[in-house]
């Protein structure tokens, strides 16, 4: 065991505590943690996208040749444009930039979502069925269990007679589907409380873990 | 008052102990409990192994610290793998500037104890503002979409870099996240590009992602630290994850203890009454 002398290992190592007296009860120590959290993340995020978005890819290639950049200048409009939401006066502006955000978004999104989310996965539901020993019936059972759940989602008609029973199957599969999300919740938040540990064992107390 | 109603009233802290305890002392104890291996992190595994060494793997790091617990064993095994089979690597953060603290000292630490060359056998491209734009982008043309590395070098003036001309040249995207851009890599390079993708995300999200694993939209998928240890298992190169794996058992132990004993507390009381 050889304990770091790294002043930083111990400010994680602070900070990492002070976290974890939330458990107790909320407190002054979480407080700190919890701001100082969101600041330094919030202003690594503006600094880097500060020096490598304006300076990086507006500032320095206009600067170094305006004549094949100078259309850099509508974008950065834009970007002012969209600031303007905090002058009540000039607000209108913004509305414009949002405007072509939102436009282009959707429309470069729509299609490949469409695509993606809907088509493939739809084309993905009908698969024929077979009960080798590699499939064992898993495409019946992925066809039952969508089939199923979209009853359960239609609300035009009364879930009652073979309507009501299908829906009853459908939550079926929708509870073991939000009991496999919440185990794996509860791994994921155990993942993080081991990484934390390891944290403490392996760069604060220098023991060898591997 | 009887055992059951002394249980239902019990302190949360005594539970937040106990759970402490299950995950520290595998540290200190370790029974070597056996890690099996899935099939979608073998799919990564078996697709990594078959590349030939001129092959190139694009890995995004779009994660935070917040999650740099689950993340990381899986870059480092990935890493690890592709730098034993020589195969080449470019390095990115496409969704999150903040992965670039965490992937870039490991990745430079991965390539010394290779004996990697940068520029050669692996590049580090850092953040670039964009995200999804940037992806279309690298369809398109790869070396404008970034036009530098993070060092500031021309990606022209790189040999491994000078020769990606889209995904045509690149076998292999992983994205490891804690967010939803996975997603947008499907959205993005696999359905207009039919560029390969695997996913290393957090347990978390997990459940959420099988859906397009089925669909074939992703070749593999390797979820929270239990994908990571998976990883670690298959290249004979047991990590942090591996280590992890035995305490989060024996936490899973104590969770389902818990369970069971909260379901008769409230059946033995609400019989009572």
């Amino acid at each position: 065991m050889h304990i770091t002398t790294d002043p930083w290992v111990w400010v994680a190592f602070f900070f990492t505590l002070s976290v974890y007296t939330f458990l107790w009860k909320d407190n002054f120590l979480y407080k700190i943690a919890e701001h100082v959290t969101v600041g330094v993340g919030m202003g690594f995020a503006i600094a880097l996208w500060w020096q490598q978005t304006v300076i990086g890819q507006f500032w320095i290639p206009l600067k170094t040749d305006f004549a094949h950049n100078f259309h850099l200048i509508v974008p950065a409009i834009m970007g002012l444009m969209m600031v303007t939401r905090v002058i009540p006066r000039f607000a209108w502006m913004s509305r414009y930039a949002l405007a072509f955000t939102i436009g282009a978004g959707a429309g470069l999104g729509l299609p490949r979502v469409i695509q993606a989310s809907i088509l493939q996965q739809l084309s993905a539901t009908l698969l024929p069925i077979n009960f080798t020993a590699h499939g064992l019936g898993y495409n019946l059972i992925i066809f039952i269990g969508v089939l199923s759940g979209l009853i359960y989602f239609f609300f035009s008609k009364e879930h009652k007679g073979v309507i009501g029973g299908i829906a009853n199957i459908g939550i079926w599969f929708l509870m073991v589907g939000f009991g496999a999300t919440f185990g794996y919740t509860v791994m994921a938040r155990l993942s993080l409380f081991i990484g934390r540990v390891l944290f403490i064992l392996k760069d604060v107390l220098g023991m060898q873990l591997s | 008052m009887t055992f059951w109603e002394k249980l239902e009233k019990l302190d949360r802290r005594i539970i937040y102990a106990i759970i402490t305890l299950a995950v520290v002392l595998p540290f200190f104890f370790r029974m070597g409990l056996p890690i099996s291996v899935s099939p979608e992190v073998k799919a990564v595994y078996d697709y990594i192994d078959n590349l030939s060494p001129n092959d190139v793997v694009f890995i995004s790091g779009d994660y935070d610290p917040q999650v740099d617990a689950e993340l990381t064993p899986m870059f480092e095994a990935i890493v690890r793998h592709c730098f034993e089979k020589n195969v080449k690597l470019v390095v990115a953060n496409v969704y999150n500037p903040q992965g670039v603290g965490l992937v870039e000292p490991r990745l430079k630490k991965l390539a010394q104890e290779y004996k990697k060359v940068y520029g050669v056998d692996y590049v580090f491209l850092g953040w670039k503002y964009g995200a999804s734009l940037l992806i279309m982008k690298m369809g398109q043309d790869f070396k404008s979409a970034w036009e530098v590395d993070y060092y500031n070098t021309r990606l022209e003036d790189l040999p491994l870099t000078s020769r990606i001309r889209n995904y045509d040249d690149i076998a292999l995207v992983v994205d490891l996240t804690g967010s939803g851009a996975y997603i947008s890599w499907i959205y993005y390079a696999y359905v207009q590009y039919k560029q390969k993708i695997a996913a290393g995300i957090t347990a978390v999200m997990a459940a959420d992602s099988y859906p397009y694993l089925q669909a074939g939209q992703l070749i593999g998928l390797l979820g929270g630290l239990r994908g990571a240890a998976e990883y670690e298992q298959l290249i004979h190169h047991p990590g942090l994850a591996s280590v992890g794996m035995e305490a989060q058992s024996w936490a899973h132990v104590a969770i389902i203890l818990f369970i069971i004993m909260g379901n008769l507390g409230y059946f033995m009381t609400r019989r009572k009454k």
